[in-house]
């Protein structure tokens, strides 16, 4: 394929505005499936969680689970939709091999929650709020496995394999209106919100939110007008792009290649587009045409979802707090400034922080340990931070030493490491490596008056004012107590004696 | 004929039940009879002796062991093929299915099964219930046993042959639009549609999905009513099948009474469009009942004129979905082309080799109703006749407790006389449609011959969603009315097949 | 007279995914047109705000608990398709990425 030509992103934004809009699909978490009572488990061996149901055998019928639209209700409450009093499924009738009826079951001009609203809070403290056209239920399709040919990849295939493992699981598709006015931010906002409904649904735990198996899935629409223009330019739809990264890059490289094609006075083609994260560009699918008529009609084999207003008010109830409001809430408690706290957030570490804190230790310092210390030896390690054997708990409990000025942060940093090696409770650790500190004043004032004796102008230089002189004593007196002293109380010790 | 197998389920369950015949006896008699005659009237598609017996045996030994709990208990059935049996191939008339053995029992099966019902084989039906004279069958025309140039109605009418010819005591049917009251009509049988979801449709291959009704084919008011008291109930499978019971219809039989009965007789359905001697036939019911004290009241029902159009376009539209899963990848046929074709080309391929030319005329006509830009006006009216009809079926029936049409415009006819010509076809079903565009129950009883042909002519009776309980009371008042006067049910007047 | 012509059945049977010779067009064009004719009348039965009735008897609100119940094993799972491989429905390619 020839390679597309391409605008540069800051030419692009000067000359044209922005039009996103993003379809996410949740897959739920139930025990079982959307429509039949088969398991709703990732990995199984193909074609064992299946039933007649699910395989659209002839004669089979849907029916729904009940924790399936709980969930779903709780999504749309999450991102302050309505919640439909007559919800009902239709079927969007196409052939695909991966679709056992050729129809999905899924939801057309009733989904469960419609009109809601989300804030999205970008890297410079900037809020978008991000309309919500809908939220609906769907069944997800089985998995296609494409074999021979080059690339594994469906052109030049042979053959296809078919699993209807995932077939029926259940899915939400959550769709923004159109987000207006991002500006040169529309891929950052693309991302950033993406990682908000993730974060949503991980909080309620409905889905489990795992983006690289697929759980949550973003398509992208973008499209450019020139600006001042009243009408919407034509979008394309870059499909199932799976990571926070590769939507940034996907939205960036749709503007841009948009962008030229605009500018040379072509016309932008109506389609799907695919994104090739190893490549770096999108690539054209399916043009859309007439043959996407899917022919919706209500599904006559399903009756409606007419929720209670006590069932909504029921699941309102159970909402986790909101992860917009947590971060805000959070934030004011720690006293943290915005750029410590985003630094949080980037690393993903609030759960943690917020854990040592509740354990006992205070904000600042339970920050620095996890985006200080223990990120750093998570990197020399390759692992994510979070996954170190080390628990919030233990943090604290190592922090609460520092602060009795049983430990002092170098030996702290030794118990750490000894508690991630496996070596026991931080107690353990300091017990088995030696680790108390020296509060012998004898002996810190047997090793001041050693030093002391090697370097005698430093008393000269401290009665005449000069206390940073001090810094070369202590020195070398920590390094006569290996490490094990306060140093505050040695810098104490050696002005006393300049007296 | 042993008097075995022309005597009623009802008779046949009381010898079991009392031990003076067994159940593998009766089989036995129904299997020797249908192996000799299904070559002439084809009802049955297919049939396994050694199956049938090894459930009759099971049902005698519960006997001995005293465990039978079913009222049918040990009385062998014809189940139509478009029911999964996981024991017996199903092909829904269809040449996309055939060989075709399902993984699973349809809900209706099982209750037989679990009623110890022994399964005689599964009968023919135009393919996928398209059609009213199974000529549509990919496996050949059922004849009817009164005249086997005639056609046994349709879809069912490998069932109503198999009843109406003795080849089964019971039988199963599934009706969408008349496919088991008109062919009870052409075969002098019992045919009854229960209320909208009072059966399960689980493992039905569906039709028409919001129109589907399982229901019993029989030799009597009683047999039907004792049928529906085993397959009817909810089924956490079916999302649409009652969550209540509607009651004992045996008890309703039972109860039969005409005293105070308001009779409804539909203006739209009881003159024009009826062949004469269907005409008489169901002037006498009326002046039958009348005289028997019921009073008869005259409805109108202006909407049902556009009942057949309504259901044209709800029915291929819902079939044009359900039959998308025939696509050569789990089950069924695969027609592979020359050369190097994608599984697109397959499927095309399979489903133009795979179905015949009715089903295909439908599935276009669906897919055209429901497609962009013609939604509203044909699939989106035809919902709102639907209603219409609902409303007109509510009024009348503040004026009547039942109504009553002739089943059919005419009496059975030759086979290959309507099978060119759609529309007319079509027309068979216009008083039978109503009643599954409003989900009512509706039941057709023998009510005499036609004086031109000799042939049998069916009278319907429809009753509120809900009521099939009246529906049999009033069923079985019209059925004692006709054998008070034959002193016969009128099936026993069918020719010899054996001297056919 | 009707809309139904042979490019509109052509179209029709593409999305119904059958498979349809010309002739198959001519004729199929001929008859749905006249059935079309006759349906057609549907539209003259309504006016005004006639709620649809996509359900004979209004239900709502039925669901199953979220429970697993038996599946069927790979082995039935695959009994009845026409070709299998590595507990697998084995398809021919696939004409077009989406
Ligand atoms: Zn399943």
């Amino acid at each position: 394929m020839a390679k597309e030509q391409l605008m540069s992103y800051e030419d692009a934004i000067e000359r044209f505005e922005v039009v996103i809009g993003l379809e996410v699909h949740v897959e739920l978490n139930t025990v079982s499936k959307m429509f039949c009572g088969c398991a709703n488990n990732f990995g199984s061996e193909p074609n064992t969680n299946v039933c007649p149901t699910c395989l659209g055998l002839p004669g089979s019928l849907p029916a729904v689970n009940r924790k399936a639209v709980e969930s779903s209700i709780a999504i749309g409450l999450a991102l302050d939709c309505q919640i439909a009093s007559n919800g009902r499924f239709a079927r969007k009738n196409y052939f695909y091999p991966d679709l056992a009826k050729n129809f999905q079951t899924s939801q057309f001009d009733e989904p469960i929650a419609f009109e809601g609203e989300i804030s999205i809070e970008l890297e410079t403290g900037e809020v978008f709020m991000v309309p919500i056209e809908r939220a609906h239920m769907e069944e997800d399709a089985g998995k296609l496995t494409h074999v021979g040919g080059a690339t594994g990849r469906i052109q030049g295939a042979e053959y296809s394999l078919v699993d209807y493992n995932r077939a029926g699981v259940p899915l939400v598709e959550i769709v923004t209106k159109p987000i207006y006015g991002a500006l040169d931010k529309a891929p950052e906002l693309a991302a950033t919100y993406v990682r908000a409904i993730r974060d949503i649904v991980k909080s309620m735990n409905v889905s489990d939110a795992k983006m690289e198996r697929g759980n949550v899935r973003c398509d992208a629409n973008v499209s450019l007008r020139e600006k001042g223009a009243e009408k919407l330019g034509t979008r394309t739809e870059t499909k199932n792009v799976n990571s926070l990264k590769s939507i940034e890059n996907t939205v960036r490289y749709e503007i841009r290649r948009q962008a030229f094609i605009l500018a040379s006075g072509g016309k932008i083609i109506q389609e799907t587009r695919h994104w090739h994260e190893d490549r770096g560009h999108t690539s054209a699918g399916r043009p859309k045409s007439d043959a996407d008529d899917y022919r919706y009609f209500p599904e006559p084999d399903l009756v409606p979802v007419q929720p209670s207003q006590e069932w909504i008010e029921e699941i309102r109830q159970t909402l986790s707090e909101k992860p917009a409001l947590r971060r805000k809430r959070l934030q004011a408690a720690w006293g943290f400034a915005d750029l410590e706290f985003r630094d949080v957030l980037n690393s993903d570490l609030l759960d943690e922080i917020e854990a040592t804190v509740s354990a006992g230790a205070s904000p600042q310092s339970a920050r620095k340990w996890w985006t200080g210390e223990l990120a750093r030896l998570a990197n020399a390690q390759q692992v994510a931070v979070q996954d170190l054997p080390i628990t919030p708990e233990q943090v604290a409990s190592i922090q609460s030493l520092i602060d009795s000025g049983e430990l002092t942060d170098r030996i702290a940093r030794d118990v750490v490491a000894g508690v991630l090696a496996g070596e026991g409770e931080p107690a353990e650790v300091i017990e088995s490596r030696g680790l108390k500190i020296v509060t012998d004043e004898g002996a810190l004032i047997a090793a001041i008056d050693k030093a002391l004796a090697s370097q005698p102008d430093v008393m000269e230089k401290i009665r005449d004012g000069k206390l940073q002189a001090a810094g070369a004593v202590i020195g070398a007196v920590m390094q006569e107590m290996r490490g094990q002293a306060d140093a505050a109380r040695v810098r104490e010790l050696i002005l006393e004696r300049a007296k | 004929m042993t008097e075995i197998t022309s005597s009623s389920a009802a008779v046949l369950a009381g010898l079991i039940s009392s031990k003076q015949v067994s159940s593998v006896e009766i089989t036995t008699a129904f299997l020797d009879r249908l192996e000799k005659l299904n070559p002439k009237t084809n009802s049955y598609l297919y049939f396994n002796r050694e199956n049938s017996l090894a459930q009759a045996k099971k049902a005698d030994q519960q006997l001995a062991d005293g465990t039978a709990v079913s009222p049918l208990h040990g009385v062998p059935i014809a189940v139509k093929d478009n029911l999964t049996t996981t024991d017996a191939p199903t092909t829904a008339g269809s040449k996309i299915l055939e060989g075709w053995v399902p993984q699973y029992d349809a809900t209706v099966v099982r209750k037989l099964r679990e009623a110890s019902m022994p399964i005689l084989g599964k009968t023919n039906l135009d393919e996928f219930a398209m059609g009213s004279s199974t000529e549509f069958s990919a496996y050949g025309p059922s004849k009817n046993p009164w005249d086997l140039t005639r056609i046994p109605g349709g879809s069912g009418g490998g069932s109503s042959s198999a009843i109406a010819g003795h080849l089964a005591p019971l039988a199963i049917g599934s009706d969408t639009g008349g496919s088991i009251r008109f062919p009870a009509a052409m075969t002098g049988s019992v045919g009854a549609k229960p209320t909208y979801g009072a059966v399960s449709r689980y493992g039905l291959i569906a039709l028409a999905s919001s129109l589907d009704q399982i229901g019993p084919v029989t030799n009597s008011v009683m047999d039907a009513a004792m049928l529906q008291d085993v397959i009817a109930g909810h089924d956490p499978h079916d999302s649409t099948s009652l969550p209540d019971s509607l009651g004992s219809m045996v008890q309703s039989v039972k109860e039969a009474d005409v005293k105070g009965l308001r009779v409804g007789v539909i203006r739209q359905l009881s003159s024009d469009g009826f062949q004469p001697g269907v005409k008489a036939c169901f002037d006498d019911t009326i002046e039958k009942l009348a005289a028997a004290g019921a009073e008869i009241i005259e409805v109108d029902c202006p909407s049902f004129e556009y009942a057949v159009a309504a259901y044209y376009l709800i029915l291929p539209a819902e079939a044009s979905s359900n039959l998308a899963k025939f696509d050569s990848v789990r089950f069924g046929l695969r027609v592979t082309p020359e050369g190097n074709p994608t599984i697109e080309d397959v499927m095309a391929a399979t489903r133009e080799q795979g179905f015949g030319p009715e089903v295909k005329r439908r599935i276009i006509l669906g897919t055209y109703a429901l497609s962009s830009g013609y939604y509203d006006a044909y699939y989106g009216s035809a919902q709102k006749v639907r209603t219409l009809i609902q409303q007109d079926l509510a009024k009348a029936f503040t004026q009547a407790d039942v109504l009553l049409t002739p089943t059919a415009p005419t009496t059975a006819f030759k086979i290959g006389e309507k099978v060119d010509d759609p529309l007319a076809m079509y027309l068979n079903d216009v008083a039978t449609i109503p009643a599954n565009l409003a989900g009512i129950p509706g039941i057709s009883v023998p009510n005499g011959l036609a004086s031109e042909d000799g042939l049998p002519s069916g009278v319907q009776i429809l009753a509120p969603a809900m009521q099939d309980g009246q529906m049999y009371r009033v069923a079985s008042i019209v059925e004692k009315l006709y054998t008070d006067q034959w002193g016969a049910s009128l099936i026993a007047r069918v020719p010899d097949l054996e001297a056919l | 007279m009707s809309e139904i012509t042979p490019d509109l059945v052509r179209h029709l049977a593409s999305l119904a995914r059958i498979l349809v010779t010309d002739q198959e067009v001519e004729q199929l064009a001929g008859e749905l047109g006249v059935i079309v004719d006759s349906v057609a009348t549907v539209t003259k039965a309504v006016s005004g705000d006639v709620a649809a009735t996509s359900h004979p008897i209004p239900m709502a609100n039925v669901y199953r608990e979220d429970v697993i119940l038996p599946s069927l094993t790979q082995l039935q799972a695959l009994s009845s398709a026409p070709d299998s491989t590595d507990g697998r429905f084995k398809v021919n390619a696939i004409l077009d990425e989406d």
